[in-house]
């Protein structure tokens, strides 16, 4: 039976190091299988957050080969027979052990954001293509791998600045919702950062439900953060009204 | 030396953190209880997050002519009439009001023609009743809930697990468990706990549930003192993914074949409508080209008096007729059989089935818009479990609630895709609704005593101590077995001899549990955690094998190869399962007798024919 050559970083807090396992090959397996194959048969305390196993849940956020990606998700056939494959934590995150990070700021943020506030009164009459948009964004399985590449948050460290790539989606998901009544745009621009963002779309590249999180969700929010704050036009009726 | 740990007090502890946890955290919340939230995992993660086709709810959006009567009828018909009567009419009169509750929170269902909740076709239920998300309703719902609950001012214990529950006198006085993440110890004191802990999966080989199916809820009330029913009716889901290996069991959504998805085997023939009980034969499409016209007119939203393709039979029926084509030599090559939704329009099929599309792609390199599927049986779902008062959800220990799938009584003998959804808001709600009427009422504070503390930090130290046995097992080892053991003795189809090996061997496995132990430190360490999870799992499986030893008859997903027909008389009772000393009591209790105005509407001739 063909082996894979996994190096996985085994420690915690941390302080680690990359350990070589030889992992026998099945057909169709994925990296999460490796791990938990090691799991059950050479190392039984190896830590890896997993819940579905079917890419919705989100928990199996791991770095392969260096690239950001859901562990479940992660073919082995797509590598080389005989390839090195190295599995690390999600790098933005503070370490607890061997895969796993501590992603509780994240759960932070969410309790920040207004929650949805229907109109009142509303007949909840509302039409597929008005809503298409914000489908979309809930499609999201938060698990932060936009979070973990977006320069702001992984090399610059600004969570007290910007919440990330997840979090303008929730925005977005709540502001172009046709039965909201609230608004968000103060604190998109001023708590949330979105000014922070300058659409690289590395968080676009890694969304394993390929949400288009620059197009779709940030730009079109810079634009309204735009039109609400900058718009000269706008400002000019604004201060008339205001006058009166 | 004294082990630390760290307490914390809380009128209401609900435990699991899926649909029905949520809705019951929020509506203690609601009713001014102070509320702690314990989740295995990170919030948002847990089972309810699969759930794909849909919620049950009679809402009549697209068929009018739906109403909580004829709801609450296909519940107790594809449930072979052993649900719990008013459980099943409390869900199918309050499901509307959850769902539109839902989309008030802000969940963006999919829509009609004319701006309502778009309702699709499911198994066993009359009309198209299934409000969804195209096939992520799950994910959904359980965001829905998450977002309302993180601003209802409850605390929220993420990655931490139950092992114990505490009483005083006969009254839930907390809990213990301890932090994944760092294995530190902690203690709930609760005046009421609501377990809503979900199902048993990972105590069979091919299954469509999580790491987090193992038990935890009906493990814990068993050794509480509340009794667990109907534990012989474990649900097969038709559908599951069977190639390549490493996928097997992961679940295809009956939105499938309610979207018109075709069943068919090696030899191309479409096989369901051999298999349909005579019972029913005239629910269905008499032939191919009445199944096509029903299906064109639900893509197109218009009415139809044609009637729906035998693919949409009750899940029990359509998973033994799958095991069957397979056994008798007709399944596809991996050993499934195949389901083709391909014929439809490329575009629509990606729209209507997003996560299946890729599910698809992405892990079996099957482009499910170009050909079929191959699909198979795969333990989906546990009908039984603790038993419930069905207005409070209150177990027979006071003060302890349980909800959702790690509760009994709702779906009977066979649940019927949708109406698990439904139960979570549902039955929720009315956990947390009893659950602070409960507290209401209690004078002072149970307490807990120091002993039982101490013996609970002991047991959770046992596996660490073993790590040098020359006889420790490696709890994957063990598990490994008590896989085999129920998939092989205790599957879709059962007989006397099987069930009693079965039996024997999980006795046999007893004493493995006893020995299982691991190395390294309690940070994130999963081989710990598995040491306690193999006894819950280990009491479901002796109560669901001994359950299904004591029915000697076909019933719903319960089927005997030795008894193959339903038995009237032993329909009236339910099996209960509940601790006596070291051993396992079973009881036979009667089912709740149904009053007159909801007898008249289950008036057709008894039938001995299970299907």
């Amino acid at each position: 039976m063909a082996e894979a050559n996994l190096k996985v970083f085994r420690g915690e807090k941390d302080s680690g190091t990359f350990e070589n396992y030889k992992v026998p090959i099945e057909e169709g397996m994925v990296v999460l299988d490796a791990i938990h194959w090691i799991q059950q048969n050479v190392d039984p305390s190896i830590a890896v957050r997993w819940n579905c196993k079917a890419a919705k849940c989100g928990s199996c956020s791991a770095e392969v080969n260096g690239r950001p990606s859901l562990l479940c998700k992660s073919r082995m056939d797509k590598f080389e027979p005989g390839e090195e494959i190295t599995v690390q934590p999600i790098k933005t995150f503070p370490h607890v052990k061997d895969l796993v990070a501590d992603v509780s700021w994240n759960y932070e943020v969410n309790k920040k954001i207004v929650p949805f506030t229907p109109k009142p009164g509303h007949n909840w009459v509302v039409y597929q293509e008005d809503i298409e948009r914000v489908q979309e964004f809930r499609k999201c399985i938060e698990c932060f791998l936009c979070q973990n590449v977006c320069h702001v948050l992984r090399d610059h460290n600004r969570k007290d600045g910007f919440y990330g790539p997840r979090f303008m989606v929730r925005l977005a998901g709540l502001e172009m919702h046709p039965v909201d009544d609230a608004n968000r745009l103060k604190m998109v621009k001023e708590d949330a950062g979105i000014g922070f963002c300058n659409i690289t779309k590395c968080c676009t590249e890694v969304c394993p439900e390929d949400i288009h999180i620059t197009d779709n969700a940030i730009i079109p929010m810079k634009e309204r953060v735009v039109d609400e704050f900058y718009d000269p036009i706008a400002k000019f009726f604004k201060s008339v009204f205001k006058a009166k | 030396m004294m082990t630390n740990y760290e307490t914390h007090e809380h009128d209401v502890l609900v435990i699991g953190a899926g649909g029905a946890g949520l809705r019951a955290a929020i509506e203690a919340s609601a009713q001014g209880m102070n509320v702690g939230l314990v989740c295995k995992s990170l919030l948002g993660k847990a089972h309810t997050v699969m759930a794909e086709g849909g919620v049950a709810a009679a809402l009549g959006n697209v068929d009018p002519e739906d109403n909580w009567e004829v709801h609450f009828q296909d519940t107790m018909n594809g449930g072979k009439m052993m649900n719990n009567w008013r459980m099943a009419q409390l869900h199918a009169q309050e499901a509307p009001d959850r769902v539109r509750e839902l989309q008030e929170w802000g969940a963006v269902f999919d829509r009609t023609n004319k701006g309502a909740i778009l309702q699709r076709a499911f198994g066993g239920h009359k009309y198209k009743r299934l409000c969804h998300v195209g096939d992520r309703t799950g994910l959904e719902m359980i965001r829905t809930l998450q977002d309302q609950g993180v601003h209802r001012g409850f605390a929220v214990y993420m990655e931490c697990a139950i092992t114990k529950l505490f009483k005083d006198g006969d009254r839930v006085s907390g809990a213990f468990g301890y932090y994944r993440e760092d294995g530190r110890y902690v203690l709930f004191k609760a005046k009421a706990i609501v377990l809503a802990t979900g199902g048993v999966g990972k105590a069979f080989t091919v299954t469509s549930n999580s790491w987090e199916y193992t038990a935890d809820g009906q493990g814990l009330a068993y050794d509480a003192g509340a009794d667990l029913i109907d534990m012989e009716f474990v649900q097969f889901h038709p559908t599951g993914m069977v190639w390549p290996p490493g996928v097997r069991g992961i679940l295809v959504t009956e939105g499938v074949r309610g979207e018109g998805g075709i069943l068919t085997n090696k030899e191309g023939k479409r096989f369901m409508r051999d298999y349909l009980p005579e019972s029913t034969k005239d629910l269905f499409s008499a032939d191919d080209e009445e199944s096509k016209r029903w299906v064109d007119a639900a893509i197109a939203g218009v009415k139809t008096n044609d009637r729906r393709p035998p693919e949409l039979s009750t899940r029990d029926n359509v998973a033994r007729a799958i095991y069957t084509e397979v056994k008798e030599g007709r399944g596809s090559p991996h050993g499934g059989v195949f389901l083709d939704i391909s014929y439809q329009d490329a575009a629509r099929v990606r729209k209507k089935l997003p996560s299946m599309y890729h599910q698809f792609k992405d892990l079996a390199d099957v482009d499910i818009t170009a050909g079929p599927m191959e699909v198979g049986p795969t333990m989906h779902y546990i009908m039984g479990g603790i038993r419930v008062d069905a207005d409070s959800q209150m177990s027979r220990v006071p003060g302890l609630f349980a909800a959702g799938e790690c509760s009994g009584g709702m779906h009977g003998a066979n649940r019927l895709g949708g109406n698990s959804l439904s139960d979570l808001i549902v039955f929720g709600r009315l956990a947390g609704l009893g659950a602070a009427e409960y507290v209401r009422k209690l004078g002072a504070a149970p307490s807990i005593d120091n002993n039982d503390v101490t013996a609970a930090i002991d047991e959770m130290e046992e596996p660490f101590k073993r790590a040098s046995n020359a006889d420790m097992k490696n709890p994957y080892d063990v598990q490994k077995t008590l896989n085999q053991i129920m998939s092989t003795y205790v599957g879709i189809f059962r007989n006397k001899e099987d069930l009693e090996t079965g039996i024997a061997k999980l006795q046999e496995l007893k004493a493995d549990v006893q020995r299982v132990g691991t190395k390294g430190s309690k940070v994130y360490n999963p081989g710990w955690h598995m040491c306690r999870d193999l006894k819950n799992m280990l009491i479901a499986s002796e109560a669901i094998a001994r359950s299904a030893l004591s029915r000697e008859e076909s019933r719903g997903a319960h089927s005997r190869t030795d008894f193959e027909n339903l038995s009237p008389e032993l329909g009236k009772f339910n099996t209960a399962i509940s601790k006596d000393g070291d051993s396992m009591k079973l009881e036979k209790t009667p089912c709740p007798e149904m009053p007159e105005e909801l007898k008249k509407f289950f008036v057709k001739k008894e039938t001995t024919h299970n299907g």
